[in-house]
């Protein structure tokens, strides 16, 4: 029975115990309401609680822990000779796979019996063509070991599927006739099921949790895995980024660090002082009006995804610049070769931090009490006197708070430099030049069909640890500064 | 400051001396406090002049450049379907007439475009007679393929066809391609170039709205003409569904404990500070999360819409909770001491009166979660959503969550890449069909806001 076809059967079953807990408890109170503990849908829903909850849990168990335990049982026949790493293995156990899905396509199709399947050997029959005739396209003959394996592996997911539709019906069963015994009048369904609901509401509040170890243990794993691949320190102070496929890559950080320095250093210098300026008009001197248009306006620019963005730079930004600084530009400077350059990707991620800025230094210079801005006014300071000596020092922490949350947005941003910025490691003083990122190169190493268990491809999970754990300090450093900043006032 | 009591000695500079000022008449300081005062005030209005004007130039660039994708231009051909070289038996047998290939129909264009070029009084100028195909897009001899395989009883009767330009003469049209450009292109002569003219004044050739770019598959990279963003808005579309039905209980149920029920402990404090951190983590890293997890571990299909949507809930989660936090604070107390007071338990008192009372807010916090995941593009590059040519839309909802798709964004990125100019059209064309979406569900969420929001 398909996965489908259980569930299916499990809630057909859990419905049943709704209706059937619901009316046992009306009749143990002999139909008058009064005489239950709870009102008569929890009994309904606890009998409901009590089929689906186990039954699920062993099912989803079940998928995840069958193919481990298949795919150790099915690893046996395959001789360790015939592979040098654990990568090559891999390739071989999707071939297993991708055999043992011809076989049942092929049954399925009435190519081979049941029976054939399970009896074939390569010797005697094209297994290749065979599936071929199906649609099931192999890349090369099977090997005997393969076959073997393969059908090995049918056997064992075909037994192993019957056994986990046996058993999950029967937890299911068993839930729904535990807790209709359970069902009477004196039995405190509603305590019950509000326990379970609690428990479901923790579990969901947990996946937070699991999302940080997700992506904690993924990154450290194939860390790990790079650093035995690659020495440690050769990857932190390497001073050039040349990943070539073919082996004898160098993979030194330092280009990329320098890059996305640089990049976030020029978005910086353009979104900080329109940003904070703006914040000031906005709260100190604009009417309601003037607010009420502008304030939305900008936070459009949040808006917008970050993909426009990178179009932006690449097609009418970077041609901008090239006309301006290249070498038939209106300027003549001759500064800019072509369109992709960190001044590009730069000024763009400067645009898109703007209403980052600007919103989040609006709510702290909001915040700062009314009464130091009279305070100063009536000792006859003018209005910008008030704003340079008084506001901006009180708000000084929290705006270093937010220009450090835009400085993490700025290093974790991607589609911008993808697009912009260039893909040549270079450690360069001239902003016209292209050069690239940390996240620039995540995605260039991690697209395509690279090898998984090569440096090259496993160094975009160091590249991300990096990033990861760089953002994260920022992140806390700067939201522990504006939280500290924002008790002072309260 | 400028007191009459302060000893002539200590005013400052710029005032007269010896004279006492008065704070009618301005001295020399004053004015430049009063300057610099209006000084500072200018450079808040020029920051938020610029802010505004860096908004309105992405604007004018996505339209200017986006607006022509949507139209498209067409040549209306005759084209005589010869029986001889379709059908030669002339049995009208279905088997026979697909073995002809596509190759088989070049002849037929080329006939029917130096009929229709005679008709129109044109003189084909070009030194090789065949190259007047070079006008037709080269998807062309497909379409009038599947017309013949569809309706096999029209052969030998001449059929018009409206046929796609190909991408240069489109261009041509839109002001991408000169002539001066074509000099180094192999793809079309200037020559082309005076037929198309020709054809234009004569109205064999027109421009048209693109039905095709909103609904239609990508094409090879050859054939920028034919592609379309449909099939990676279905591909959006099922990611959507996705993050919706995970993300909204998930976020939802997550709020309620952490404003409701969760006590003050290890666990709860720990909760906090992972979900105020996931929301600032680069989405790239979330990228890097569902390909290690959702693909190396749990080996779900690559460029999968179900993949994508399990990446993009994780990512919006944050934003949901963030928000549904929100609008269960805001609603008062007394709603819940009310309900306790008439014999509710906690959960009945949040579910049954709390809950529905936050419902709005919360909805608006989704609509801006699903947003924000429909633009978003870093992550879906890592679990493999680009890199290949979307053609097919999916047939049916488990192919929809399982089979390879592109996304909307993907969809751009994947454009942006490619080298010939006409797919840049198409990207930026893209970009206004997203925001479109977004710009649609963020009116909704405002609306939504408009019209339940409470004041208590």
């Amino acid at each position: 029975m398909s996965p489908i076809w259980t569930l299916l059967f499990v809630v057909a079953l859990a419905a049943i115990g709704y209706g059937a807990g619901r009316a046992r408890a009306m009749r143990s109170a002999s139909g008058d309401i009064r005489n239950l503990h709870s009102l008569p849908s929890y009994y309904g829903a606890n009998a409901m609680l009590s089929v689906l909850v186990p039954a699920l849990a062993l099912m989803v168990i079940w998928l995840i822990v069958q193919p481990m335990f298949i795919e150790t049982r099915v690893q046996q026949h395959i001789p360790p000779q015939s592979y040098a790493d654990s990568g090559a293995l891999s390739l071989i156990m999707s071939d297993v796979r991708r055999v043992a899905d011809g076989l049942t396509v092929a049954v399925r199709e009435g190519v081979f019996s049941v029976d054939d399947a399970a009896g074939l050997n390569s010797q005697s029959t094209d297994i290749r063509a065979a599936l071929g005739s199906v649609g099931v396209a192999l890349g090369s003959d099977v090997e005997p070991y393969v076959l073997k394996a393969a059908q090995e592996y049918r056997a064992l997911s075909g037994t192993g599927q019957t056994l986990r539709s046996i058993a999950v019906l029967a937890l299911a069963l068993a839930g729904l006739i535990w807790s209709l015994r359970r069902t009477n009048r004196t039995f405190r369904a509603r305590n019950v099921v509000e326990r379970a609901l609690l428990a479901l509401l923790i579990m969901a509040a947990s996946i937070a949790v699991l999302t940080t170890l997700g992506i904690v243990l993924s990154l450290v794993f194939n860390t790990v895995e790079f650093f035995k691949l690659y020495p440690w320190t050769e990857f932190f102070f390497g001073l050039t980024w040349a990943p070539s496929f073919g082996g004898g890559s160098e993979l030194g950080i330092l280009p990329l660090f320098w890059g996305t320095f640089y990049i976030s250093l020029i978005a910086l210098a353009v979104a900080v002082p329109i940003g904070l300026f703006a914040a000031i008009y906005l709260s100190e001197y604009a009417s309601p009006a003037v607010r009420g248009f502008a304030k939305p306006m900008l936070e459009v620019l949040a808006g917008i995804p970050t993909i426009v963005y990178g179009l932006f730079a690449l097609l009418t930004v970077g041609p901008a610049l090239v006309a301006l600084f290249g070498r038939e530009g209106t300027l003549g400077l001759n500064w800019m070769s072509g369109g992709t350059a960190v001044m590009t990707a730069g000024l763009v991620m400067g645009i898109m931090l703007i209403p980052f800025i600007s919103s989040l230094s609006d709510d702290i210079i909001n915040s700062v009490p009314q009464s130091m801005r009279d305070g100063s006014l009536g000792l006859g300071a003018t209005k910008s006197e008030t704003i340079k000596q008084v506001v901006l020092p009180a708000a000084l922490p929290g705006i270093v708070g937010a220009i450090l949350l835009a400085a993490s947005r700025a290093i974790g941003e991607t589609m911008i430099v993808v697009l912009g910025a260039g893909a040549a490691a270079r450690l360069s003083m001239n902003p016209f030049e292209a050069m690239t990122t940390v996240t620039a190169k995540i995605v260039s190493q991690l697209t395509g069909d690279a090898d998984f268990a090569s440096p090259e491809a496993l160094v975009a999970f160091a590249l991300g640890m990096t990033l990861f754990v760089i953002t994260l300090c920022l992140n806390i450093f700067a939201l522990w500064i504006v939280r500290k900043y924002r008790e002072q006032y309260e | 400051m400028t007191d009459a009591s302060i000893p002539s000695a200590s005013v400052p500079d710029g005032a007269p001396s010896g004279r006492s000022s008065s704070l009618l008449t301005l001295d020399g300081r004053v004015r430049r406090r009063n300057a610099a005062e209006r000084r500072f005030r200018m450079y808040g209005i020029g920051a938020v002049a610029i802010g505004l004007i860096f908004l309105a130039l992405l604007l004018v660039a996505i339209v200017r450049n986006g607006g022509p994708a949507f139209t498209q231009t067409f040549i209306t051909v005759p084209i005589e379907l010869v029986e001889a070289k379709l059908d030669k038996t002339g049995n009208r047998d279905l088997d026979e007439i697909k073995k002809v290939s596509t190759f088989g129909y070049k002849p037929l264009v080329v006939d029917g475009l130096s009929v229709l070029l005679t008709r129109n009084g044109i003189d084909n100028v070009l030194t090789k007679r065949k190259d007047i195909a070079k006008l037709i897009s080269a998807s062309a001899v497909g379409q009038i393929r599947d017309h013949v395989v569809a309706n096999p009883d029209q052969i030998g009767q001449t059929v018009e066809f409206r046929l796609l330009a190909s991408s240069r003469v489109d261009g041509y049209f839109k002001g991408r391609v000169s002539r001066e450009s074509l000099a180094r292109d192999k793809n079309l002569d200037a020559a082309h170039l005076d037929i198309a003219d020709a054809l234009m004044a004569r109205g064999a050739l027109d421009r048209a709205f693109n039905w095709n770019f909103i609904l239609g598959a990508d094409a090879s990279e050859s054939r920028p003409e034919q592609a379309g963003i449909g099939v990676s808005m279905l591909g959006s579309f099922f990611m959507m569904l996705v993050v919706l039905a995970l993300a909204l209980p998930i976020g939802v149920a997550t709020s309620i404990y952490l404003e409701e029920f969760a006590p003050q402990n290890r666990w709860t404090d720990l909760i906090e500070v992972n979900i105020s951190n996931l929301a600032a983590v680069p989405s790239i890293v979330f990228g890097i999360l569902g390909l290690a997890v959702f693909i190396q571990f749990a080996e779900l299909p690559q460029s999968a819409p179900l993949v994508g949507g399990l990446v993009l809930t994780l990512m919006t989660l944050p934003t949901i909770i963030i928000s549904t936090r929100a609008s269960l604070k805001a609603v008062p107390p007394s709603i819940r001491d009310a309900a306790l007071g008439v014999g509710a338990s906690k959960m009945q008192s949040v579910f049954h009166h709390v809950l529905p009372l936050a419902m709005p807010g919360i909805l608006t916090g989704t609509i801006i979660g699903l947003a924000q995941a429909l633009g978003e593009t870093a992550p879906l590059l890592l679990i493999g959503m680009v890199g290949y040519i979307a053609s097919n839309p999916p047939d049916g909802i488990a192919s929809g969550f399982l089979d390879p798709n592109s996304a909307m964004p993907a969809q751009i990125y994947e454009w942006a890449k490619r080298a010939d100019p006409a797919y840049y059209e198409r990207a930026w064309g893209g970009i206004i069909i997203l925001l479109l979406f977004l710009m649609s569900m963020n009116i909704i969420a405002i609306l939504l806001r408009r019209r339940f929001e409470r004041r208590w």
